[in-house]
């Protein structure tokens, strides 16, 4: 249950956007006589302020979503990755250089940075993805080098440096495959901020651009019909937080999964 | 504690540092003319001129730093481009209300992190904790551009209690309080849990049962006070995200706090204006951080008592 229902909201989501291509779907149709019109059987999620098909859209936005996701999390992943590594085996003015790095990175308060960069860079995905992944890096760079600090004390990398391997040897070989584990359940969580960073940003007008469909922008825009068409923000809202929620889950099982000491015991 | 405190000032004022510099280079990743971005492809060129002499970019890149720190430290952060009224007039009719909203989610979101979490822990793998945990995943899995919406649409619209937006009067504050209080309600208490069930585990706790202590006594003396050290470390950690969480939540509920300022600024592409807002922002959460290593240190004996 702790795996399979966030594991097949996960896959059904990255499912539909791989065959959203092959489907006949119409999410910039506009058809003036269905605007605001409530959920039926032709369009089962209902229609916008514009008259498309909600459920078109909402399939058009988990695409935006995935992709920003994926890049943002595989961004972070290579260059927090790397970089923690580095100066934590390194350590000396590397380290020191580093850590101030973060230090300057951290004192931007949550999104506050992206919406800056997004806010200069201009709009469109290819800035979102930017913005988010020159702020992203910075926990899986902090977490990487911790996790290298307590593990360069270890015995068997004690011994690779006794024999003579090489630094890059060391990391790749010795550091890298047990700092992987950690890593991979912060992506799962990057991966559900990253989601939400995405819709945040386009919530604001900052990410993608009309008429392409991304859920942050479908709030936005549906906001203003609320009053009488509650389905055009119920409906997007819902999707992004299934999807940041089964996200958070599998981020949970995997943490507990993936921790050995606690594999053992069970 | 003085060495302690003292690395802290120092880890500060570099974070300071770091911020200005890279709100200083914002403006010059704009794409293209930062100036003919600002004020649009038609503008005279000597309206253009003037521009690009006020904000020092007719000067050599050294030279504007040197500018702009001058200008900084003076707090003179130049006027609108959008409204010509002076930046710091802007910021400071825009802080207390961030700070008054930062305030109350805060409220907010220790009143209802504290009895959850305490309650979870106390009833471990029970439903008490099922339930509470449940809520604290379902609040990290809310953004709160969407929760915003919905409170507005069941708050104001439907029951008609709470203004759709704006600050008039005491209820206005309570649904963006509450979209921006939740997020951060659901950390704290998956905290708090984890916290109070370490140290319903200690010795001394065992020695109050035996004293024959009521478990109300217990938890109130013995285990809060203990529990709560790691959580004041986070909830100067989540003040920030509360400060950066505003921008979202001021624009949902048109709230005129520094959140807003920046989105319209960007919006009108009053980029002076976003740098200044963004660097108020970063300088007041940076403070907030120091303040609480400071209370941290004041609190646990552990650190105040090493200078003896």
């Amino acid at each position: 249950m702790r795996l399979w229902l966030p594991a097949s909201l996960l896959l059904t989501w990255g499912l539909l956007v791989l065959i959203s291509p092959f489907l006949p779907l119409t999410p910039d149709t506009i058809n003036l006589s269905k605007i605001l019109a409530p959920p039926e059987t032709q369009s089962w999620l209902g229609y916008d302020d514009l008259g498309r098909p909600l459920a078109d859209r909402v399939m058009s936005g988990a695409r935006t979503s995935l992709v920003v996701a994926l890049s943002v999390v595989t961004l972070g992943l290579l260059v927090g990755g790397i970089l923690g590594i580095t100066s934590g085996y390194i350590s000396g003015w590397v380290d020191h250089l580093f850590v101030r790095a973060v230090d300057i990175l951290l004192a931007f308060p949550g999104l506050l940075l992206a919406i800056a960069l997004a806010g200069v860079l201009g709009p469109g995905i290819e800035n979102v993805i930017l913005a988010l992944g020159l702020t992203g890096w910075v926990g899986y760079a902090r977490l990487a080098r911790s996790q290298v600090l307590s593990l360069k004390q270890a015995d068997h990398v004690i011994a690779a440096h006794a024999i003579g391997a090489s630094t890059w040897r060391i990391m790749t070989r010795h550091l890298l495959p047990l700092v992987t584990a950690p890593l991979i359940v912060e992506a799962s969580f990057g991966v559900a901020g990253a989601i939400v960073a995405e819709a945040g940003l386009s919530f604001l007008g900052l990410g993608v651009q009309p008429p392409a469909a991304s859920w942050g922008s479908m709030i936005r825009d549906g906001t203003r019909y609320m009053l009488v068409a509650p389905h055009v923000v119920i409906v997007p809202g819902l999707a992004l937080m299934l999807v940041v929620l089964a996200a958070n889950l599998f981020g949970d099982w995997l943490r507990d999964w993936l921790d050995v000491k606690d594999r053992s015991e069970r | 504690m003085i060495t302690f405190l003292l690395g802290r000032f120092l880890s500060g004022a570099v974070g300071l540092f770091g911020v200005l510099c890279i709100v200083f280079f914002l403006i010059h990743l704009i794409p293209g003319d930062p100036v003919e971005v600002m004020l649009g492809e038609s503008a005279l060129q000597a309206d253009k001129e003037a521009l690009r002499r006020q904000l020092g970019l007719d000067l050599p890149l050294l030279q504007q730093w040197r500018h702009y720190l001058g200008n900084m430290v003076r707090l003179e952060f130049g006027h609108s481009l959008f409204s010509g009224r002076p930046i710091l007039d802007l910021l400071l009719g825009r802080i207390p209300a961030t700070l008054y909203l930062s305030g109350i989610s805060l409220a907010v979101a220790v009143a209802l992190a504290l009895p959850l979490g305490m309650m979870a822990a106390t009833h471990k793998h029970r439903p008490w904790d099922f339930g509470a945990m449940g809520f604290a995943l379902l609040g990290i899995s809310i953004p709160n551009f969407w929760l915003g919406p919905l409170l507005i649409l069941v708050g104001s619209v439907w029951l008609g209690w709470f203004p759709v937006g704006g600050r008039e009067g005491w209820q206005a504050v309570i649904l963006p309080a509450m979209t921006l209080g939740t997020a951060m309600a659901a950390i704290l208490a998956r905290m708090v849990r984890s916290s109070v069930l370490e140290i319903l585990g200690e010795d001394f706790l065992r020695t109050a049962r035996a004293k024959g202590l009521s478990p109300i006594r217990i938890l109130i003396y013995h285990v809060l006070p203990n529990a709560l050290l790691p959580i004041l470390t986070l909830l100067g950690l989540q003040l920030g995200g509360l400060l950066g969480g505003a921008v979202i939540t001021e624009t949902v509920f048109a709230w005129p706090g520094l959140g807003l300022l920046i989105v319209e600024a960007i919006q009108q592409r009053d980029y002076p204006v976003v740098q200044a807002a963004v660097l108020c922002i970063s300088v007041t959460y940076i403070l907030i951080n120091l303040l609480t290593d400071i209370v941290y240190a004041w609190v646990d004996p552990r650190i105040h008592l090493t200078r003896h």
